[in-house]
């Protein structure tokens, strides 16, 4: 026979191991790399409103990857702003969803955004929504990229405050 | 190990002066080690073996068995000092080339796949040959290895020992093929996920049949002669091909992803994973990741004509 102290230990360690399991769960959804998620028959006649990127790791440090590759930083440096408007901050000039930023970055914006259609495939567009999703904090902690592959000054996005979204142009 | 033995993927089949070296190395080593083993083991059954004498305890032995402890101790630090010796001539002989070299080629890593970049004093002649390296047959190539992102190593089996491509340094070695042929290498570090689908081809030919191919992939790419090719040339130019891959003599001109202007003549796509085909080939296109999970190369959903002529354009590559 258990005593009563016995029976809610045993209670509390059954706890702690659904917990842990659980979180194992968690994780498995996060470190996910959905490389076959876009097959050909994704063609842009049938819209992704959902960012299949979304809360996925890899998906986003892959993001972060072509945001250097494709030299987003010459105009938003990095998320901190200078030719174009800055990306780590709390103002969404266009909206923050993942449709709007898909849109931002598929049609284009005017004052000197370049509409990618064509030049960026889908996939990696939603790897960079991700990104730049991340960029303000706006995605779970454990998703966001921890370091850079090259010296950088700037606090790393799972280090940053998390910003609530403003959006700051009514369309 | 036997069956290891032949194949153009094998370091015990050597067709090079250094695999030779290293594979004469490797034999002796082996036939040392085993004479060695049955020397001491032979020695240890005839100890167990022998019965305790009475003889045993008086000096004059005593001192005859330290003597043979001595002489055993002296020959197993020859035989060491041998073995190392040995090793570090052999070693340096692998990394400075037997004679002046004919030709320098720059070999690039890439997650995952290989540059060869063909040097010359006029820049127009400079090409690359993503994943085949050709080299005259007989006389040293010197190697310049270098990486983009992650540690690689270069190695073919058949012609050389490894050498590690390092970002950010440049790492020197030679190969060379005694005769001519087909051989495989493959990347020897780990370095992600499609790192057993780094494969390359050095195909090594007599000096005119090198000279020729050189003069062919100095050359533009190809015009595109019928209506088809026509337009596979435009669909490529206007959508995301362009944005990674070169075509020299058009307008695509970067290198993030293999060099297309003579893709048609290589001998396997995707870095040795896919023998150089039509059927391939589409596949490649329209959704590599089912190939190769993991490649930088994103999905494209082409139009399915649009696609055939893509097709008839690349393979007019030659």
């Amino acid at each position: 026979m258990l005593t009563a102290q016995e029976g809610s230990l045993s209670v509390w360690a059954l706890g702690i191991a659904l917990w842990a399991l659980s979180l194992l769960g968690v994780s498995c959804q996060r470190e996910v790399r959905p490389f076959q998620d876009f097959s050909v028959a994704s063609a842009r006649t049938q819209k992704l409103v959902e960012s299949p990127f979304q809360n996925n790791a890899y998906g986003t440090a892959e993001g972060k990857r072509l945001f250097d590759q494709f030299n987003c930083s010459g105009c938003h440096a990095h998320g901190g702003g200078g030719m174009g408007p800055a990306l780590m901050d709390d103002k969404w000039i266009y909206g923050s969803e993942p449709t709007n930023i898909f849109e931002s970055i598929v049609e284009g914006r005017p004052n000197g955004m370049p509409a990618w259609r064509n030049k960026i495939p889908d996939q990696q567009v939603w790897e960079l929504v991700a990104y730049v999703q991340s960029m303000s904090g706006n995605e779970p902690i454990d998703v966001l990229p921890s370091r850079s592959d090259h010296m950088r000054s700037s606090t790393p996005e799972n280090a940053r405050r998390a910003q609530t979204p403003v959006q700051t142009h009514t369309p | 190990m036997m069956f290891a033995i032949g194949g153009n993927q094998s370091a015990l089949n050597p067709h090079g002066p250094i695999a030779r070296s290293i594979v004469t190395h490797t034999w002796w080593l082996l036939a040392i080690s085993i004479a060695v083993y049955v020397v001491v083991m032979a020695a240890l059954l005839i100890a167990l073996a022998r019965r305790r004498r009475e003889s045993d305890d008086l000096p004059a032995t005593t001192s005859r068995l330290t003597r043979n402890v001595g002489v055993a101790v002296v020959l197993t630090v020859l035989t060491l000092i041998g073995i190392a010796a040995s090793s570090v001539v052999a070693g340096r002989g692998l990394y400075s080339p037997s004679g002046a070299g004919a030709i320098t080629v720059d070999v690039v890593g890439h997650q995952w796949w290989w540059d060869f970049q063909y040097h010359d004093v006029t820049p127009s002649d400079v090409f690359t040959s993503p994943n085949e390296l050709h080299i005259p047959v007989g006389v040293p190539v010197v190697i310049k290895a270098m990486s983009t992102d992650v540690i690689h190593s270069f190695w073919v089996p058949n012609l050389m020992g490894k050498r590690d491509l390092i970002p950010g340094i440049v790492t020197n070695t030679w190969i060379q093929a005694d005769e001519p042929g087909v051989y495989r290498g493959q990347c020897a570090e780990f370095c992600g996920h499609q790192h057993a689908h780094m494969a390359l081809n050095v195909v090594a030919e007599p000096m005119d049949e090198f000279l020729t191919w050189i003069q062919h992939q100095r050359e533009p790419a190809a015009e595109p002669s019928t209506d088809l090719e026509r337009r596979g040339q435009q669909v490529f130019l206007q959508s995301p091909c362009v944005t990674c891959h070169a075509i020299r003599g058009t307008d695509a001109g970067s290198h993030v992803g293999p060099e297309l202007t003579h893709v048609a003549s290589r001998l396997t796509l995707a870095a040795g994973t896919l023998p150089n085909a039509r059927g391939h080939l589409a596949g490649w296109i329209a959704n590599s990741q089912s190939i190769k999970p993991g490649n930088r190369m994103p999905p494209n959903p082409l139009a399915p004509d649009d696609l055939q002529a893509v097709l008839a354009y690349v393979r007019s590559l030659r």
